[in-house]
């Protein structure tokens, strides 16, 4: 059964989105509301990884090595500077975000077909707020794209 | 004649529930002018702060020489506050006034005539155009204009320049109150009315210090207080306010705690099953996401993190779920502190709980800071469209294309009106290179003050305004404007009452209203509609005011029916139309709220992140109608006590002085009153620190330091207090610094991106010992603390404080 793979994925894209969403707000300080905001988001991302530990528990990888490394996403480990730079790490988090999104749809499908009620509670208690984070960083790079784009230097 | 500097809220006239609150004509002339001197009284509404009391303005011989309530206007029913007495006209007539156009040469300004000020803006604004387009342009104006001005702005920005980038200072004072009612009830639009203080049983003020916000309304309420059946009280204020002290429930919350508070106050309410099921079944949708919201507040939590007992969040709760008529107000404690909008959906989500809106008694108001921010949030001269239209809706945007005669794609609609602090940063970045400051004043009223005068002076600055104040002296090109008194138009209050303000006199020197230097930039930048005609082609402010009408048509803030002609006299509130041709006191009397898809305002925000919801997900909430429950969990905020910044900092006002200073500090009674800056400490912290009463002490946060006088009051432990007030126009150069803004953070709201004043962390120091008392006035929420008043000479006002008033018997009223 490759489920505890996609267990394993989704706790590292979480831990990943995690850190990436504490570089871009530690690298953007000067933009308060990314700052702050990020701040709050990489706390639920923790928050998921907890929630999702149980489940994890019952379902452990019977070999780490299952789990090629390609199939895991990088993360940013620095960030741009500038507004275009802003822009743009934004749209890696995005990408991060989009990945950790799919993945809970995915991890939904499959707790159904075991039905393991846990699985599915656990899911459902995340997956909203990562939709929302994709929310929250569409709108803001929607705000800030035509400014970054035609007026900034 | 009454000492209105030491009776604030004047002589009471004690009426019971239901009845009309008796009138009482306030007046004050100038020293040695008797009434048989006056040559005309000419009518207009009072500009010191958002209550919007109608008033007459005193002429003799060409000047303002005084000033009288009107006892018919439903709004102060003659009364005036301490600042429309002593800084109307005082504060107009001022010696300081701006009377010629100045730009800067070499560094420094200099006089020089109308055509060659505007000649220097407009040249560098066509250069920007061409350059880099309009995103090159923003604008910050006021809370302050009169509604034809914003309009014309509000124009000039969408369909001349085609920029996003305008806001007003209202961002900083009532954005909050717009996004909370937008996101519960679709709209922007007050749903009460100040007439339900007359009816109610029970009255909950959140972070609402009214007794010194809005002098007149208290007055109503201290009034109603000394009635035959007093409503009960509940206040939410970390400081031992007036309203506090009148209070049945005083909820001395911890800065920043607001929401943790509200999920606390709607557990209990859903708990104890005090809810109206059948309203909310018909009227309301998505109660299950307050459920799940609030689930963790037990009242022990609450006071747990917000500092109150719980005993206290029980009886408040109570109140609000037992009594009959239940008003709730909501002002700064709650718009300007962390969380903003859902703390303040939450007072939105009680009253619907309830059903309690839209009757005598019933209701929400969700205040404003100053007297016509109304109408920039109408006019679209801050981060709203105008007529409450909706950015995300391609039929708004077409109507308003087609109304100005231009091209849809000419008016910004790809995101939301860039908002005040955003606006700043692009000029911080350079990306914005015109800034344009009308009627308010940024050098002292934004937060992180060392930041803000750095971008002002390195941005191309274009100000307008009455006085050389802090912004001013940084300009590039300083308009000199006329005032209140020195031109004609209309303005809106909190509860929706127009007002005309007729012009008295001439303003002095080449001083020209907002207005007209607004249309001759349009003018001179020859902004056209489609069919090559003028964009702007009104002479005046009555042209602007029929296209504003037409603007308004079929919106909630219908203008349609409010003729000038029926503003000769009183206000009418608005919406005011064919249907509701003598206008309309309560909104939502049946109950449907504009949240329908094609006439909602917004689609909404999910309040924790400020995402926009989009309108599709919203379709398919099909709220059609039905007001909409809105919350978000629960967070802590951005800045807490730490090690080296133990004491929680928090800003507001005092009753004597409005924004900063620019005309109350110009009258004397009002000055004296309240003479220059402070900071509040608890007793307990006081002792702590080794501080007494008078002492000099540095307040120093991690963004700044100011150096004032202590204030040993009630406040609560562990919080300290500075007026926002002061700034340095008045202070000898090389003065130590005192404004409360130095201290603050830059963070806002995630949906109103209200900035945060009221919670930052800050470490206090003594400096030096006292010499005598601080300056903070006795009669307001900075008296000395119980039992510490000895040897403080109490706040009078002395022969220049005096008013009369005239209490008129019903039958004449």
């Amino acid at each position: 059964m490759k489920l505890p793979v996609y267990l394993a994925l989704i706790e590292r894209s979480e831990e990943t989105l995690a850190a990436s969403y504490r570089v871009v707000s530690e690298g953007h300080a000067a933009e308060p509301d990314v700052h702050f905001l990020l701040q709050t988001l990489a706390s639920q991302c923790d928050k998921h990884r907890r929630i999702l530990a149980p489940v994890l528990e019952r379902h452990q990888l019977s070999d780490e090595s299952d789990v090629p490394e390609s199939l895991h996403h990088e993360g940013l480990s620095s960030t741009r500077s500038g507004p275009l730079g802003l822009l743009r790490d934004l749209q890696d988090l995005y990408l991060a975000a989009s990945l950790v999104d799919i993945t809970w749809t995915m991890l939904l499908q499959a707790g159904q077909g075991l039905a393991d009620r846990d699985l599915i509670e656990a899911v459902q208690q995340c997956d909203g707020e990562t939709s929302t984070q994709l929310g929250w960083l569409r709108t803001r790079m929607k705000q800030a794209a035509p400014q970054a784009l035609i007026a900034a230097g | 004649m009454t000492d209105r500097i030491a009776q604030i809220w004047g002589t009471r006239t004690p009426y019971a529930q239901g009845a009309r609150w008796p009138a009482r004509v306030d007046q004050a002339l100038a020293e040695g002018v008797g009434e048989d001197d006056v040559d005309a009284w000419v009518q207009s509404a009072c500009l010191l702060c958002s209550n919007g009391c109608a008033c007459d303005i005193a002429v003799k011989d060409g000047a303002m020489v005084g000033i009288r309530g009107r006892a018919d206007d439903t709004v102060n029913h003659g009364r005036l506050g301490p600042k429309g007495l002593f800084a109307s006209w005082q504060g107009m007539s001022n010696k300081d006034r701006l009377t010629t156009p100045l730009i800067r040469e070499n560094g420094v300004l200099v006089e020089t005539s109308w055509d060659t000020a505007m000649g220097r803006i407009v040249e560098r604004s066509r250069q920007l155009l061409e350059e880099t387009g309009p995103l090159s342009h923003g604008f910050h104006t006021s809370g302050q204009l009169f509604l034809e001005e914003y309009y014309a702005l509000g124009v000039i920005g969408k369909a001349g320049l085609g920029t996003p980038h305008m806001d007003g200072n209202t961002r900083l004072c009532t954005a909050t109150a717009a996004a909370a009612l937008k996101e519960s009830f679709g709209s922007d639009g007050q749903p009460g009315t100040y007439e339900d203080i007359d009816d109610c049983d029970a009255m909950f003020l959140f972070g609402h210090n009214m007794a010194e916000t809005q002098t007149v309304l208290w007055s109503r309420v201290l009034d109603r207080i000394e009635g035959p059946d007093r409503p009960l009280l509940v206040c939410v204020d970390p400081r031992e306010t007036e309203v506090a002290r009148h209070a049945d429930v005083h909820l001395a919350i911890r800065p920043g705690t607001n929401l943790a508070l509200m999920h606390g106050l709607v557990r209990e309410v859903l708990e104890h099953g005090w809810i109206d099921d059948s309203f909310i079944a018909e009227h309301t949708i998505r109660l299950e996401d307050v459920r799940a919201a609030v689930e963790p507040w037990t009242p022990e939590a609450v006071a747990e993190t917000c500092g109150v007992p719980a005993a206290d969040v029980r009886r408040a709760a109570e109140i609000f779920g037992t009594a009959d008529r239940v008003l709730s107000t909501v002002l700064q404690g709650f718009y300007q502190s962390w969380q903003a909008t859902a703390a303040s959906c939450a007072v939105n989500n009680l009253h619907l709980l309830r059903g309690l809106i839209g009757k005598p008694g019933c209701g929400v108001l969700q205040m404003n800071g100053q007297p016509t921010a109304q109408n920039t949030r109408e006019c679209g001269a801050d981060g709203d469209l105008p007529g409450f239209r909706n950015w995300e809706n391609p039929e708004h945007i077409r109507q308003l294309a087609e109304l100005w005669g231009v091209d849809e794609l000419k008016i910004p609609h790809w995101a939301p009106p860039t908002h005040a602090m955003q606006v700043f940063r692009y000029a911080e970045q350079g990306s914005i290179r015109l800034l344009w400051v009308s009627g308010t004043n940024p050098a002292v009223s934004m937060p992180e003050l060392p930041r803000i005068r750095k971008i002002l002076a390195d941005t191309f600055l274009v100000v307008q305004d009455l006085y050389l104040t802090e912004t001013a002296a940084l300009a590039d090109v300083v308009l000199p404007a006329a005032g209140w008194g020195e031109k004609t138009g209309t303005f809106t209050n909190i509860n929706r009452t127009v007002h005309l303000s007729r012009q008295a006199v001439e303003p002095p020197g080449q001083a020209r209203s907002d207005l007209d230097i607004f249309l001759d930039y349009a003018r001179r930048m020859d902004f056209r509609r489609n069919d090559g005609s003028p964009l702007l082609d009104w002479s005046g402010p009555e042209d602007a005011y029929a296209a504003w009408q037409e603007c308004t048509r079929g919106r909630l803030c219908d203008y349609t029916g409010i003729s000038w002609t029926k503003l000769e006299g009183n206000g009418v509130q608005w919406p005011c139309n064919d249907k509701a041709p003598e206008g309309t006191e309560r909104l939502y009397t049946d109950a449907v709220f504009p949240t329908d898809l094609d006439r909602c305002e917004t689609y909404g925000h999910d309040l924790l992140t400020g995402a926009t919801v989009g309108p599709t997900p919203y379709k398919a909430m099909a709220p059609q109608g039905r007001a909409i429950f809105k919350t978000a969990p629960y967070s802590p905020p951005p800045e807490e006590p730490s090690e080296d910044f133990p004491l929680r900092f928090t800003t507001g006002r005092t009753a004597y002085h409005f924004h900063t200073r620019t005309k109350t500090g110009r009258s004397r009674p009002l000055n004296d009153a309240a003479p220059g800056a402070w900071v509040e400490v608890s007793p307990a912290d006081a002792r702590a620190h080794g501080i007494s009463e008078g002492d000099l002490v540095d307040v120093t946060s991690a963004r700044g330091r100011i150096q004032v006088p202590v204030r040993v009051s009630d406040i609560a432990e562990g919080t300290v207090f500075a007026p926002f007030h002061y700034g340095y126009w008045d202070q000898p150069d090389g003065a130590e610094p005192r404004a409360a803004n130095e201290l603050t953070l830059t963070e806002w709201d995630p949906v109103s991106k209200q900035p945060i004043y009221k919670n930052a962390a800050v470490r206090i120091g003594r400096v030096a010992a006292s010499t005598g008392p601080s300056p903070a006035p006795t009669t307001t929420a900075s008296r000395p603390a119980r039992g510490t008043g000895a040897g403080i000479e109490p706040t009078t006002g002395g022969p220049a404080g005096q008013a009369s008033e005239t209490v008129l018997e019903p039958e004449e009223s």
